[in-house]
C-alpha cells in the first residue's frame, strides 16, 4: 500500500519533470486527452490515482485546472454515458461544461450524475501534482501554494525542479519558501552528510513546527547529521517553551474576554441591581439567535452585505434582548424585589420558558451563523497562532467594557442608576422615577448580554442551550471580582481565564476547571465580597 | 428562509398532541397496541433526541397506514424525560406500569440507559436502544440497534492506518463513560497492533467545552514529529461545533491531521459552515448520502411526513427504523405482544436496513451492520469513501479489554445468559 503510494507520487513527479524538461507546456490532442480524463471516473481510488498520473504525464496546461476541479469536488460523471464534466449545482440540475474545451453542455439532472469521489490521500497527491505543474506559473499565489505542497510531500524527486524554480524566482518570500521545500526534500533524500547539515540549518531557520516534524525522525541517525539535528531540535524546543508561556497568556486573555463579555451584563443586573438573574444566559442566547435572523435576512435579500452582518446584528441584538429584559423586569421581577429566593426561582423559570420557546420556534438543532471573512482564519505571530475571531473578541469585549463604564459614570442615566442602587428612597424623593430606572437598568444589562451573544455566536454553537454554558461562569466571575464593581468583573474574568489556561496543559481541561473552582471557593471563604469589595452603605442595605 | 409562523404553529400543535397522548391513557381503545417513546424533548439532549421522537411517530404512522400490527392500530405514548437521568427511570416505569406499553423505544446517553435498565428488567418489558455505545453490557430486556465499538471505532482506526498511513493517534473525548470505554478499547487495540504509548495522546474535556485553543494547539504540536497523525474524536454533542471551528481557524486541514468522529453526523453538522472541514471523517453504519433505493424512499417519505425537505436523516434514525421493524416482525411471528414471547422470537429476525442490505438480531441482542467511513463535504453531507466488505456483528464484550475478553452473551434458551465466561464455563463470571 505504502509502496504503491510512494510509487504513484514518484510517477507524478516524474511526469512533472519530463513536462518541465520540455520547457514549454505542450497542448495535447483532445482525442488523446479525453480518454485520460474519462479514466478519472474509475471504480476505486487506485484507478483514479493512476488516471491522475497519466494526465500529469501529458503535461497539457489544462490538466492543472481539471485536477483542481477534481480536488474541489466539481468534477462529475454522467451515470448513463460516463462522460466526465465540470458541474455546478443549479436547482435540481448540474450546469455542465466540458472539461477540455470549456464549451457549455446540456444541463444534467442531479440524479443522473455522480460526483467523482476523492479522499484525503488523493487530495494530497493532487496538491503535489499541481504543485509540480505550477511551480513555474506566472501567478505568485499559485507558485506559493506549489512550494507549500512540495514542502508537505518532501519528495526528493522534486529537487531539480525546485532548483530551476529558485533560480528564476523574484519574490523573496516565495523564494524562501522554495528553499525551505528544497531543504526538506534534501533531508528526505540520501544526499551527502554536509549537504544535509546545510539543509538542517536552512530548515531550522524557517517555521519551527515544520522544522520539528522534519528533524525529529533524523534525531536518532548516527553521525554528524544526527548530532546537528539534535542540536537544532534542542534550540527549537527552548524557543517553543518560551512561546508556550506567551501562548498561555494570550489564550488566557482570550478566554477571559469571553468570560468578561458573558459576565458584564450580569455585573449590571446582579452586581448593580442585586437581582439574581438566572435568565441571563438566555439573553445571551437570544442575542445569538438575533444574529442568525439578521444573517438569514441578509443572505436572502442582500448577500453582498454579509461582511457587515455582525455590525447590523449588534444594535438589533441589543434592542431585542434589552426589550425582553425590560418586559421581564416590568412583568415579573419588580414584584419580587427584596425576595432573592423567589427572584431566583422566577428567573430560572423564565430561562426555561425562553429556551423552550426558541426550541419550538427554530428547532432543537444548532443553527448556522457564518463568520464574516474578516473574522475567519488565523495569522502567525512568532510561533503563536492567533485566530482573527478570538482577537476581535478581545478587542470587542474591552470596548464593551469601556462603553458600559462610560454610560455608568458619565451619563444622566448612569448617574440615576447609581443613585437608585445606592439609596433608593433618597433618589425617589429627589424626583427620580425609580421604577423606570430599574426597568432601564435591567434592560441595559440584558441588552449587553444580547450583544455578547453576537460575539459568542462566532465561536460557539448557536442552540437553545447556548446560555446554560455561560451562566455559571458569569456568576463565578461577578462574585469573584466583587459584586457591584465593574473593574472587579474585568480583573476577575481575565485572571480566571489566564489561570485556566496555565492549568490546562498539565492538569487537563477537566481537572483544570475543578482546580479553578476550588481556588475560587477558598478565595471567597477568605474574602466573601470578592476581589474589589464595595464599601459603604449600599451593601449594608 | 424558513416560514416562522407556520413552523411555530406546527410545533405547538405537535406539542399539544404529544401532551394529550401522554395524558389520556384511559381513553385509549382496547384495539390498539401502545408503543412508548422515551426521548428527551427538553434540556441538553433535546438537540439530538427530538429527531428520534419524530422518527418514531413517522414510523408508527407508516405502519398504521399498512394496517398496523396483528390487525390493531399502533398508538404512540410520548413522554419527556427532560435530559434528566433519574427521570428516565420514572418515566419508563410510568410507561410500562400505567400506560401498559408493549415496548419502549428510547434513550440516547449511556447514563440514561443505565438508569432505566433495572426498571425494564424488573418489569420484564422491552427497550430498543438506537445509539452507538461503549458495549460492555447485555440485557435480556434491551435490544441494542446502534453500533458497538467494533462496529464503528475499530474499523475507522483500521481505515486511517491503512489508507492514510497514520502512525500517531490523538484520542480526544468528552469526559464520560462512552468516550472513556471506547478509548480504553482503542488504546488496547492500537497497542496490540504495535503502536507505542508515546504515539498515543489521550485527552478528555468537560461536557459543552467551548474553549479549544490550547487543545487544538497541543494536537498541532503532537502532530509535528514527522509521523502522520490523526485525531479520533469521541467528543459529544454541542462541544463539536467550537472544536471544528477552532481547527478550521487554526488552519488544520484534513490533509494534514484528519479527524475521525464517532458522534458527529448530519444533524451535528447542521450548525456549521463545513467548507473548512472538507475531508474530515466520520464512521457510522448509515449516512444520508448512502446510494440505495431503500434510503431514497425513506428520505422521500420522511420529507413528506415532516413537510420539510431540508430535514436530514442520520445513523440513530436508521437504528430506530431497524429496531422498530424488527419489533413489528417479531410481534407478528409470535402472534402476541407479550414480552417473553417477543424476546424469544426476535433473535434471528432479519429486516432490510437503509443501505441496501439486511440487519439481523443476534443472540447477544446486538445486530449486524455494515461499517461506513464518510468524508465531510461542503454541503454538510458525507461522501462514503470506504465500506466494510461484509456485515459486522456487534461485539458486546470487547475482545481487547482484560475484564471482558472471555465473556460472551447468548439469550437463546437454554443458555440465556448475558455474561457467560467461556474460560470458567459459568454464567455471571467475570475474568480475574
Amino acid at each position: 500500500m505504502r509502496l504503491n503510494r510512494l510509487l504513484s507520487v514518484f510517477i507524478l513527479m516524474l511526469g512533472v519533470c519530463c513536462h518541465i524538461a520540455q520547457s514549454n507546456a505542450q497542448t495535447v490532442d483532445d482525442a488523446k486527452l479525453r480518454p485520460l480524463v474519462q479514466a478519472l471516473a474509475g471504480d476505486n481510488f487506485e484507478d483514479t490515482t493512476k488516471a491522475i498520473s497519466d494526465l500529469v504525464k501529458t503535461g497539457d496546461p489544462r490538466v492543472s485546472k481539471i485536477l483542481d476541479a477534481l480536488s474541489a469536488g466539481d468534477l462529475y460523471v454522467a451515470k448513463a454515458d460516463k462522460t466526465v464534466f465540470f458541474g455546478k449545482r443549479d436547482g435540481s440540475d448540474y450546469a455542465a461544461t466540458d472539461p477540455l474545451t470549456g464549451t457549455k453542455l446540456d444541463p444534467v439532472s442531479r440524479s443522473a450524475a455522480e460526483k467523482i469521489k476523492v479522499n484525503n490521500r488523493l487530495r494530497r497527491d493532487i496538491a503535489a501534482a499541481i504543485g509540480g505543474l505550477t511551480l513555474m506559473s506566472d501567478n505568485i499565489t499559485e507558485r506559493r501554494s506549489a512550494a507549500e505542497a512540495i514542502l508537505k510531500t518532501r519528495d526528493p524527486e522534486s529537487i531539480p525542479l525546485l532548483d530551476q524554480a529558485i533560480a528564476v524566482e523574484k519574490d523573496t518570500g516565495v523564494k524562501a519558501l522554495m528553499q525551505q521545500a528544497k531543504a526538506a526534500a534534501v533531508l528526505s533524500s540520501d544526499a551527502a552528510d554536509d549537504v544535509k547539515i546545510a539543509a538542517i540549518t536552512e530548515v531550522s531557520a524557517g517555521n519551527s513546527r515544520d522544522a520539528l516534524s522534519l528533524l525529529t525522525p533524523l534525531e536518532n541517525v548516527q553521525g554528524p547529521v544526527g548530532e546537528a539535528a539534535k542540536a537544532a531540535i534542542d534550540s527549537i524546543n527552548t524557543k517553543l517553551a518560551f512561546w508556550n508561556a506567551i501562548q498561555n497568556v494570550v489564550y488566557g486573555l482570550s478566554l477571559g474576554s469571553v468570560l468578561l463579555l458573558a459576565a458584564i451584563g450580569l455585573a449590571i443586573t446582579f452586581g448593580v441591581m442585586g437581582v439574581i438573574n438566572m435568565a441571563h444566559g438566555e439573553m445571551v442566547m437570544i442575542g445569538a439567535y438575533t444574529t442568525f435572523v439578521v444573517q438569514q435576512i441578509i443572505r436572502t435579500s442582500a448577500p453582498g452585505m454579509f461582511d457587515y452582518s455582525l455590525l447590523i446584528a449588534l444594535p438589533a441584538a441589543f434592542l431585542v434582548s434589552g426589550g425582553i429584559g425590560v418586559v421581564i423586569e416590568r412583568g415579573i421581577i419588580r414584584f419580587l424585589y427584596g425576595r432573592p429566593l423567589e427572584t431566583l426561582l422566577a428567573t430560572w423559570g423564565i430561562s426555561l420558558v425562553l429556551q423552550q420557546a426558541i426550541r419550538s420556534w427554530f428547532g432543537a438543532s444548532n443553527v448556522q451563523v457564518g463568520n464574516p471573512s474578516w473574522m475567519a482564519g488565523s495569522f502567525d505571530l512568532g510561533l503563536l497562532t492567533l485566530t482573527w475571531s478570538r482577537l476581535w473578541i478581545i478587542v470587542f469585549s474591552l470596548s464593551v467594557f469601556a462603553i458600559v463604564q462610560l454610560v455608568l459614570k458619565k451619563t444622566m442615566l448612569g448617574l440615576r442608576m447609581r443613585a437608585v442602587t445606592q439609596n433608593r428612597r433618597m433618589a425617589s424623593s429627589m424626583g427620580i422615577r425609580t421604577p423606570w430606572v430599574d426597568a432601564l437598568t435591567f434592560g441595559l444589562g440584558s441588552g449587553i448580554a444580547g450583544i455578547a451573544g453576537v460575539a459568542l455566536s462566532q465561536i460557539d454553537n448557536v442552540s437553545p442551550n447556548l446560555g446554560q454554558g455561560y451562566i455559571i461562569d458569569s456568576f463565578m466571575v461577578v462574585v469573584f471580582g466583587g459584586v457591584g464593581n465593574l473593574w472587579g468583573t474585568l480583573v476577575g474574568a481575565m485572571s480566571l481565564g489566564i489561570a485556566n489556561k496555565f492549568l490546562e496543559p498539565f492538569a487537563g481541561a477537566v481537572l483544570g476547571k475543578i482546580v479553578v473552582l476550588v481556588l475560587i471557593i477558598m478565595f471567597i471563604q477568605k474574602r466573601p465580597r470578592g476581589l474589589f469589595a464595595l464599601k459603604g452603605r449600599a451593601i449594608e442595605a | 428562509m424558513f416560514n416562522l409562523p407556520a413552523r411555530f404553529i406546527g410545533t405547538l400543535a405537535a406539542a399539544a398532541m404529544g401532551a394529550s397522548l401522554a395524558m389520556s391513557p384511559a381513553s385509549a381503545a382496547d384495539d390498539t397496541i401502545k408503543v412508548g417513546i422515551l426521548h428527551s424533548l427538553s434540556g441538553t439532549m433535546a438537540i439530538s433526541e427530538t429527531t428520534l421522537k419524530d422518527t418514531m411517530l413517522f414510523l408508527i404512522d407508516e405502519q398504521n397506514k399498512k394496517g398496523g400490527v396483528l390487525g390493531k392500530k399502533l398508538e404512540a405514548v410520548v413522554v419527556d424525560p427532560a435530559s434528566d437521568w433519574p427521570l428516565f427511570a420514572e418515566k419508563a416505569r410510568q410507561l410500562i406500569e400505567q400506560d401498559k406499553v408493549a415496548a419502549v423505544f428510547g434513550c440516547w446517553t449511556s447514563s440514561s440507559r443505565k438508569s432505566v435498565l433495572p426498571v425494564f428488567e424488573e418489569l420484564n418489558s422491552m427497550l430498543f436502544y438506537p445509539v452507538q455505545y461503549e458495549g460492555e453490557e447485555s440485557s435480556r430486556n434491551v435490544f441494542y440497534t446502534g453500533a458497538a465499538p467494533n462496529q464503528q471505532a475499530i474499523p475507522a482506526v483500521d481505515y486511517l492506518a491503512k489508507e492514510e498511513g497514520v502512525e500517531r493517534w490523538v484520542l480526544a473525548g468528552t469526559d464520560y463513560v462512552y468516550p472513556q470505554t471506547t478509548n480504553k478499547i482503542l488504546k488496547a487495540y492500537l497497542n496490540a497492533k504495535g503502536v507505542k504509548d508515546e504515539d498515543i495522546m489521550i485527552n478528555y474535556t468537560p461536557f459543552g467545552q467551548s474553549d479549544w485553543q490550547t487543545i487544538v494547539s497541543d494536537i498541532k504540536k503532537f502532530g509535528s514529529t514527522g509521523k502522520k497523525t490523526a485525531v479520533v474524536s469521541t467528543i459529544n454533542g454541542d462541544a463539536n461545533v467550537p472544536f471544528y471551528k477552532e481547527l478550521a481557524n487554526q488552519g488544520i486541514k484534513a490533509e494534514d491531521i484528519p479527524v475521525v468522529a464517532f458522534s458527529v453526523g448530519e444533524e451535528e453538522l447542521a450548525g456549521l459552515d463545513t467548507k473548512p472541514l472538507v475531508g474530515h471523517l466520520a464512521a457510522w453504519n448509515y449516512f444520508q448520502s448512502v446510494d440505495a433505493d431503500a434510503n431514497a424512499e425513506f428520505i422521500k417519505e420522511w420529507h413528506a411526513y415532516t413537510k420539510n425537505d431540508k430535514r436530514v436523516t442520520n445513523d440513530p434514525m436508521e437504528a430506530t427504523y431497524i429496531g422498530f421493524n424488527m419489533w413489528v416482525k417479531a410481534v407478528e411471528a409470535a402472534g402476541t405482544t407479550d414480552s417473553n414471547a417477543v424476546i424469544d422470537s426476535i433473535v434471528g429476525t432479519s429486516v432490510p436496513n437503509l443501505s441496501g442490505g439486511y440487519a439481523t438480531m443476534m443472540p447477544n441482542h446486538h445486530i449486524t451492520k455494515p461499517v461506513l467511513i464518510g468524508e465531510v463535504q461542503d454541503d454538510g453531507q458525507f461522501d462514503i469513501v470506504y465500506q466494510t466488505p461484509g456485515l459486522v456483528v456487534g461485539d458486546e464484550w470487547s475482545d481487547y479489554l482484560p475484564g471482558s475478553k472471555d465473556l460472551i452473551s447468548d439469550w437463546r434458551k437454554p443458555m440465556s445468559c448475558g455474561n457467560f465466561n467461556i474460560v470458567s464455563g459459568k454464567c455471571g463470571g467475570v475474568t480475574n
